[in-house]
């Protein structure tokens, strides 16, 4: 059997993985797949730790961030179709009117 | 489901109900009667708001994951009194920008919902889903001027740093239940009470839940997409969030250290500590630079932040915790009619297209419309936090709360900064009454209800403040077992 920190140095991995790319890549789309991949680290550590306390708590809370997941993403296309249609560019480095 | 159950989270329910059918109700409304649906989202949160003023008590509902105790009450109040301005604010100033749509008041009550669930959360599996039921309307909310190029980027902004954030949140809960082995505010207590909780892996979990907190109530150094945001989102938008999410955060934030975390007082009294001092500073240093009146209320609204965070870094002693609570929560009430009456009036000079939003544009407004600038001066002494506003009141509460948790240093640096953020609030008042100029303002009867009930409150409070202060006093947290 595989030991449970195993499971929670990849979930840091990949959560680290994630929090860079949302910080370094330009790219909506990319820094939204990143923004997905820190929420699965987390996904990863629960159900991880559900199998350590032998509970059903952790893999519950893992059903319930994927559905808000899911929302989420339904939000975030919708806002990132729209603003291609306007700027043709879904750049975080164009989206530069807002200025103080 | 239990009757309790059902009586814990009864405004939440009722509020749910209500924005499904206001969605349907909309369908069937002609695009030139879209203001109906205001009407009728106001009166569901009125209705809302009596229900819960008429069936207080205290509830523990759905095996302790929520709760509706004297907290609770009193922000489920403060949030549907900011749902009710936040709808007055938007009644004409949507039709004014022409993106005037039903959904919009629906989003609203959804997201007050969430905010209402965040102050009855004692599960951090709740708190994640009302952080999310919070934040989600809004980020759609941010960019309801669409196609406006510049409410599209503040909503994608919004929306990227918002999950970014929840990210933080998620990872936070999840090492606190491997530290713990449950997600109940209860169990963590028990769990840390009995030392088999791991040290380590419950401070880095609480750590990130407080990261992911501090991006939802603009802390420094989680602030960056609050001038942005608040500046490109229609401003209708910014009232309700400035002071509707920055509450909610608040609210979990308490809830969650104050019950959960105790006993890690000792390690994160220090980084609360940083905070609030950044949070203050940097607040009100940036806010002298800013030209534009809504970066500049958005700067101010980050320094708010920071005062009410000033009150809350000695949550670990028992002597302390209560006046702090109660300290923030007047504070909020105080941020909240204040806030709500100086977008107000930026809204009623705002034109089309974001015009006459610079700090320049005020010139005149004394003399032209000398009731206006009158509000819009006591809005800002109120920021400022000089007399006679509810501002002064709720700062002193603050300051006494910070005194009592010993923190000599930190209330000196919030008084410097009032001191400095005077300079910027002044400015505004000076613009208005010593520069020449032509304003022009909109006449909305909603609106100018709103800026008159702000303004009232603001008076009024500040010189009768007891029988507010005793009930927040009163709104006690439940004990978690």
């Amino acid at each position: 059997m595989i030991p449970v920190s195993y499971y929670l140095a990849l979930s840091a991995i990949l959560f680290t993985t994630g929090m860079f790319g949302v910080l370094i890549r330009r790219n909506a789309l990319v820094v939204f797949m990143s923004i997905e991949l820190m929420l699965n680290a987390a996904n990863l550590s629960l159900v991880a730790f559900s199998r350590l306390y032998q509970t059903f708590h952790g893999q519950i809370f893992v059903f319930f961030i994927m559905a808000v997941a899911a929302a989420e993403v339904a939000v975030g296309l919708a806002l990132i179709v729209t603003i291609f249609r306007s700027k043709q560019s879904i750049d975080l480095d164009q989206m530069n009117s807002l200025k103080g | 489901m239990t009757q309790t159950d059902f009586f814990t989270l009864l405004p939440a329910i009722l509020l749910t109900l209500w924005a499904c059918a206001l969605l349907l109700v909309d369908v069937f409304t002609p695009g030139a009667h879209k203001g109906r649906t205001a009407f009728l989202a106001a009166l569901g949160l009125a209705f809302t708001l009596g229900v819960t003023f008429l069936q207080p008590g205290e509830y523990t509902g759905f095996n302790g994951m929520v709760v509706r105790d004297g907290f609770a009450n009193f922000l489920i109040s403060l949030f549907l009194l900011t749902g009710l301005l936040g709808v007055a604010v938007a009644y004409g100033y949507l039709r004014r920008m022409g993106i005037e749509r039903g959904e919009y008041y629906s989003l609203m009550l959804f997201s007050i919902v969430g905010m209402m669930l965040m102050a009855q959360a004692t599960d951090l599996l709740v708190i994640f889903i009302a952080l999310e039921l919070l934040s989600i309307p809004l980020y759609v909310l941010a960019a309801f001027a669409y196609p406006n190029t510049a409410s599209e980027e503040a909503g994608l902004k919004y929306f990227l740093l918002g999950a970014f954030s929840t990210g933080f949140v998620v990872y936070g809960i999840a090492l606190t239940f491997g530290a713990t082995g449950a997600t109940s505010i209860a169990a963590i207590v028990a769990a840390t009470a009995a030392g088999v909780a791991n040290k380590a892996l419950l401070l880095s979990g609480a750590a990130l839940i407080l990261v992911g907190l501090g991006f939802k109530t603009a802390l420094v150094p989680f602030h960056m997409w609050t001038p942005d945001v608040y500046q490109g989102a229609p401003t209708s938008v910014t009232a309700f969030m400035a002071a509707g999410a920055k509450a909610a955060g608040f609210a979990a934030l308490i809830r969650v250290f104050s019950s959960a975390f105790p006993a890690l007082a000792a390690d994160l009294t220090p980084i609360l500590w940083a905070l609030a001092a950044l949070t203050m500073i940097l607040g009100n240093l940036v806010a002298i630079a800013q030209s534009d009146i809504k970066r500049m209320l958005a700067y101010s609204s980050i320094a708010q932040a920071g005062y009410i965070l000033m009150a809350f870094v000695a949550f670990g002693s028992d002597l302390a915790r209560p006046v702090a609570i109660s300290a923030a929560l007047f504070y909020l009430v105080a941020y909240t009619v204040s806030s709500f009456g100086a977008w107000g009036v930026v809204i009623s000079l705002e034109k089309e297209q974001g015009k006459d939003l610079q700090i320049a544009d005020y010139a005149g407004l004394g003399k032209k419309f000398p009731w206006l600038a009158a509000a819009m001066t006591l809005f800002m002494l109120s920021f400022t936090g000089l007399p006679p506003t509810i501002g002064l009141i709720g700062k002193l509460y603050l300051f006494r709360a910070a005194l009592q948790g010993g923190l000599y240093w930190l209330a000196i640096i919030g008084v410097v900064t009032s001191l400095i953020s005077a300079f910027y609030y002044l400015r505004v008042v000076l613009t208005m009454y010593m520069k020449d100029g032509q304003p022009d303002v909109a006449r909305e009867t909603w609106l100018t209800a709103t800026i008159v009930f702000s303004a009232l409150a603001t008076v009024i409070i500040s010189l009768f403040p007891a029988p507010l202060f005793d009930w927040a006093s009163r709104a006690l947290l439940m004990v978690m077992k």
